[in-house]
């Protein structure tokens, strides 16, 4: 990776003129993935003295601030204490704790990198993304379109629906081999998001449908996983095949019900 | 551009390009005990202190660390010489690479975490790798050496 001009603005004022000023401009979040790249940056911007490392609670919302590192959101009592700590689980395992150090939840959001497991499990939260000129966007319409914005932060409604994240991988600190998000709102209303495809994570559209129409049970979580697998379109890498990954999805999305359910 | 950083208590200017990460910064700078393992952000090799948390230096721009403190092996060498003692009698140390990183991550978690349990320390050193000697004695070392400080 190549940058010509590394700045790190004072307001977000600052860091969105930039960006939308001066060509080649990318805003960098911990900047560990992204020093992978072959990109050439014209001018970097650094969101660090911005003060949007923060984990908030309101009325209604949790609130995380785009800086704040996903160590910090591992070990928060906030994040941990709603949606059976989904949250943590989903990043606990992210290579090591010194990448968690360095890695920001705006820069795993904006990256939309395919093996993201936070993204899996804010899919199946009331997630926003709230950008400096935007406004609020729901996460899966950030997602699927290009924002030439600044993220401030994201906020998730306090809905206390259960949820459970699971994932395979080859070792313990590798990225997933698959990645699956489940959450329950009320009645029968599930929400389910499997990532590492190796695509970005997305939702189960059918499983969801099919699981409004019946009661739970240990057969119907497998139906479940067994639309899911058939529904989502999986791709081979070096990590593994598609057709590895899609028996893996029958299992881990079934899994995700019984535990939300038992 | 130039930075300012604290280099194990030393303040110092440093002349850098935008796009040098820390790694190469604190090694050019004399820190030759922060290893260039696999410089994608995997092997822990290249751990240093940024204001007292294990990060990955080969991951981490330099000038991202402008005003910030480094603490490398060379700034606590009392600190690295008593837990290698625990690492030396465990058997855990053979080619020695990933011993500076690993004894760096053991300081970050000493701070962050009161009487971890054996999970809370496997959990916390997974980011450090070892081909030599696995990981067993590793646990082993670093529970002696927790215990013994209480």
């Amino acid at each position: 990776m190549i940058i010509d001009e590394y700045k790190k603005p004072k307001t977000i004022e600052e860091a969105y003129s930039i960006l939308t000023t001066k060509e080649n401009s990318q805003i960098i979040g911990g900047g560990a993935y992204m020093r992978l790249s072959k990109k050439h940056i014209g001018t970097a911007v650094d969101l660090s003295n911005l003060k949007l490392d923060f984990i908030t609670e309101t009325e209604n919302y949790i609130e995380i601030g785009a800086t704040t590192t996903l160590r910090e959101l591992e070990i928060n009592d906030i994040t941990n204490k709603y949606f059976n700590g989904i949250i943590s689980k989903s990043i606990k395992n992210i290579v090591g704790v010194q990448l968690r150090n360095i890695a920001t939840v705006g820069g795993s959001i904006a990256g939309k990198f395919g093996f993201s497991d936070l993204i899996a499990a804010l899919s199946v939260l009331d997630s926003k993304v709230i950008l400096y000129k935007t406004g609020a966007v729901n996460l899966l319409d950030f997602i699927n379109k290009k924002h030439n914005d600044v993220i401030e932060k994201i906020i998730i409604t306090k809905n206390n629906l259960n949820a459970d994240f699971q994932s395979i991988r080859n070792t313990k600190t590798d990225y997933a081999i698959l990645n699956v998000a489940v959450s329950k709102h009320n009645n029968n209303f599930y929400k389910i998001a499997v990532g590492a495809r190796p695509g970005i994570a997305i939702c189960a559209d059918k499983a969801e449908s099919f699981l409004k129409t019946v009661d739970f049970s240990k057969e119907n979580a497998e139906k479940a996983g067994l639309i899911a697998s058939e529904e989502i379109k999986f791709t081979s890498n070096f990590r593994a095949s598609a057709e590895y990954r899609q028996e893996l999805c029958k299992t881990l999305v079934s899994r995700a019900i019984l535990n939300i359910n038992c | 551009m130039k930075i300012n950083l604290k280099i194990n208590n030393q303040d110092k200017i440093i002349d850098i390009r935008p796009d040098e990460m820390l790694l190469e910064v604190l090694r050019k700078n004399g820190c030759l005990s922060v290893k260039h393992g696999c410089d994608t952000g995997s092997c822990g090799a290249c751990t240093v202190l940024l204001d007292g948390k294990p990060i990955l230096s080969c991951s981490y721009f330099a000038a991202k660390a402008d005003g910030h403190s480094v603490t490398t092996v060379e700034g606590v060498q009392n600190k690295v010489e008593k837990i290698s003692k625990y690492l030396v009698d465990e058997g855990s140390v053979q080619c020695g690479f990933c011993v500076p990183g690993l004894v760096l991550t053991t300081m970050g978690m000493e701070k962050e975490l009161n009487n971890p349990t054996e999970d809370e320390i496997n959990h916390y050193l997974s980011g450090n790798l070892c081909r030599c000697t696995g990981y067993v004695s590793h646990t082993r070392a670093i529970k002696k050496y927790l215990e013994d400080k209480k």
